[in-house]
């Protein structure tokens, strides 16, 4: 698999020396690998840490800015950063109000930052966490390590940071990224395995006539393998399996999310499909964005997540934001 | 008796073993996880190995326990606290004696296994690291070669069961059939014992 790169061991140094370059609003620290703010402390506000293995860009680095995170933790690729970055990044963001940790729920980030807010806490520094974990591809969570974060951990850093922005105590703050993560569900689909550079070849073997429903965001497979279908075929099974499970009665926030290799040609025709599928169940969509937002580096397909949201969510969700990978208002 | 020079040799011989089985351990992640169990042990040990080499601790308990907090600080995913707490709470039983009889390494292995358990929350039988460190520390007090035997065993008996923990979980029946590459790297662990006692 020919890659963009130098070498394996320095893809996640480059890229962060090479977001410095292009993000003088942000501050990289590329030795400790921790992405703060500029601005930060910002006096009398909830700070929001996120972090993650690398390879979902532009979660969650690309998310740090004015409305959404304060501070971001890349670890290697598909792996959790350690603590000590955590406690960095806590220890750097906090003006007193307090420090809230966005955890995806994988084995790794779940220990790694459990560490760290109890490190953290040693330092004195007021500590809240939620955890996401939206993926509903994962059925039996009590015989596995329960589902996985995927497309909602967006919503959740979006709609709390807003929150935070407004000056919203660490409780409350804590209390709507717990709501978003509980309103929100995403269904994947793979169409292509990914490369991770250390490996550098493909993580499963997905032939060319078939797909992988059900994926997470990590090059893991999925829990059942298909003949190809069409678009349409594919917003079926994925919105259905989605609105399985949450049964919204307001309306959704929509997440059209592409895994990193698709084009947006192909991800709009695909939200055509998701929105006529909600259509058609009757489901209300109050946004709906497109793009690739966590990713799973050259995997190809897509995924979709839904948020059920009332009109304090959908203020917070419309409220600016200014971060390298999501923009508007202001 | 056991001093703190055996104790550096086995986290040495460790990062040797973890070298040369990088390779193995990522190509057994990539069927049932996500392809970088080598690379990150490789670059925890390594880390390891340096750091005992430059502060060089004089008791088998600040052996351990150093090694165990730079696990931590260098590994991330789920392999780092797990190995970290392995090693950490292994070194705190240890106390601070100078050497430390096989029997006593033993207890102290248990206290550090027992540790990952309620960490990770796994169970004998859930396709992870404990199917290889459980039998191993049973067979602790018989001899290191029992205890490698046992490990290599447990790791190797991981192949048929279904994931209930880990990332490999998510595949729920299609785990089945590829051996745990956190329960082979526990048995190089185990399996380094008895090198690093030059046996």
């Amino acid at each position: 698999m020919k890659m963009l790169i130098n070498v394996p061991e320095t893809v996640v140094a480059d890229a962060l020396r090479g977001m410095a370059a292009a993000h003088p609003e942000l501050a990289v620290d590329v030795e400790n690998r921790v992405i703060v703010r500029r601005d930060a402390p910002v006096a009398g506000k909830v700070a929001l840490v996120s972090g993650g293995g690398s390879g979902h860009e532009p979660l969650h680095g690309g998310f740090v800015g004015p409305g959404m995170l304060s501070a971001a933790c890349p670890g290697e690729v598909f792996t959790s950063p350690v603590p000590d970055q955590m406690v960095r990044a806590a220890a750097a963001v906090n003006s007193g109000a307090g420090v809230l940790f966005i955890v995806k729920n994988y084995t790794g980030d779940v220990l790694n930052f459990d560490m760290a807010a109890e490190l953290a806490e040693d330092e004195g520094i007021s500590m809240a966490k939620v955890l996401v974990n939206d993926d509903v591809a994962v059925t039996d969570s009590l015989y596995t390590a329960g589902r996985r974060g995927t497309g909602a951990t967006l919503f959740v850093e979006k709609i709390a940071g807003a929150a935070a922005e407004e000056g919203q105590p660490l409780e409350r703050v804590e209390a709507i990224a717990r709501q978003v993560n509980d309103s929100a569900r995403s269904f994947g689909v793979a169409l292509s395995a990914c490369t991770t550079p250390a490996k550098g070849t493909p993580t499963f073997d997905l032939p060319a006539g078939e797909l992988e429903l059900g994926i997470g965001i990590h090059g893991e497979p999925g829990r059942e393998r298909r003949g190809m279908m069409t678009s349409r075929e594919i917003a079926d099974v994925a919105v259905d399996a989605v609105l399985e499970d949450l049964r919204p009665r307001n309306p959704v926030l929509v997440l059209v999310n592409g895994m990193g290799a698709t084009p947006l040609l192909e991800l709009y025709g695909f939200n055509a499909e998701v929105q006529r599928v909600l259509t058609e169940r009757g489901v209300a969509v109050a946004r709906t964005l497109v793009g690739n937002y966590v990713t799973s580096l050259d995997m190809a397909g897509a995924s979709v997540t839904l948020c059920q949201i009332d009109e304090e969510l959908l203020r917070l969700w419309d409220a600016p934001v200014s971060t390298p990978g999501l923009r508007w208002g202001r | 008796m056991l001093d703190a020079d055996f104790f550096r040799r086995w986290m040495a011989v460790t990062a040797a073993s973890v070298d040369r089985e990088a390779e193995r351990l990522t190509a057994l992640d990539s069927p049932i996880g996500d392809a970088d169990h080598g690379s990150n042990l490789q670059r925890g040990f390594r880390a390891v190995a340096a750091v005992l080499d430059k502060e060089v601790p004089d008791t088998p308990g600040a052996v351990l326990t150093l090694a165990g907090r730079q696990l931590i600080s260098t590994v991330g995913g789920a392999s780092g606290p797990l190995y970290g707490t392995l090693l950490r709470r292994t070194g705190k039983a240890l106390g601070d004696a100078a050497e430390v009889s096989e029997e006593e390494f033993a207890q102290a292995l248990r206290t550090g296994v027992d540790a990952v358990r309620q960490l990770g929350g796994a169970a004998p039988g859930d396709k992870t690291m404990i199917d290889a460190l459980v039998p191993a520390v049973d067979a602790l007090g018989e001899s290191f070669d029992a205890a490698g035997a046992a490990a290599e065993e447990g790791a190797v008996g991981t192949t048929p069961l279904r994931a209930r923990k880990g990332r490999a979980s998510y595949l729920g029946e299609r785990s089945i059939g590829h051996q745990d590459p956190g329960a082979t790297s526990s048995a190089l662990l185990i399996g380094a014992l008895k090198e690093a006692r030059g046996e």
